[in-house]
């Protein structure tokens, strides 16, 4: 099973994993939230392949397909709602409030 | 062998931290974008590398090559669109920027036509 080194790994992914969650919740504008899901995503594909080479079950790389199909059309389709919405942009524009 | 995978799995976390790091300290949006793109990317492609090597040979090592090349294919477009919506919607950026390639300041302009 997990040795100690991968133990560390999945650690420093899952402290990226809080940060990225952190940034999703705070986010002060919806770009930002948008952005904050494709680093989640991006972290969920090096999780699944911490696995994969942890176990050696090469069953979670085709999940990370799928994880990577999906989280590139959610990035583009958010992309154009956000840009085609009445919404006016979030955020105080002031860097120390965000 | 075993080395050369656990130094891959290392960088690409730390690269995932870095993302993450930068993600939640970065002032604005636009450099947040930086952060969030391009470190996550090479992240997620050298762990996933680090879990294709040993598949050498298997049928399931086509499809993980496929995916790190899908990931550094549409990551970069992904964070092109959403930049591109931010700026067009005029999000706030960051106040210490020093130049605007899409939109540049007026007196550049009158230099380089004078």
């Amino acid at each position: 099973m997990f040795t100690l080194f991968e133990i560390i790994i999945l650690s420093i992914l899952g402290l990226a994993f809080a940060l990225s969650v952190v940034r999703l919740l705070r986010g002060p504008s919806v770009p930002d939230r948008i952005l904050a899901l494709d680093v989640l995503s991006m972290v969920a594909l090096g999780i699944l392949g911490l696995y994969a080479s942890a176990t050696g079950d090469p069953a979670p790389l085709d999940v990370a397909i799928g994880i990577a199909i999906i989280a590139f059309l959610a990035t583009a389709g958010l992309a154009h709602y956000y840009l085609t919405s009445n919404q006016t942009p979030g955020g105080t524009g002031d860097p120390d409030t965000n | 062998m075993a080395w050369f995978t656990q130094f891959l799995l290392l960088l690409g976390s730390i690269s995932m931290l870095l993302a993450a790091i930068g993600l939640l300290r970065f002032p604005d949006f636009f450099t947040r974008a930086h952060a969030g793109t391009k470190a996550a990317s090479l992240g997620a492609g050298l762990i996933l590398l680090a879990a294709v090597l040993p598949l050498s040979g298997q049928d399931i090592a086509v499809r993980v090559w496929l995916t790190i090349f899908f990931v550094f294919l549409t990551v970069p477009v992904a964070g092109h669109l959403l930049g591109r919506a931010a700026y067009l919607k005029g999000l706030p950026q960051w106040p210490g920027k020093n130049h605007d390639e899409w939109n540049p300041p007026a007196e550049k302009e009158n230099e380089s036509s004078s």
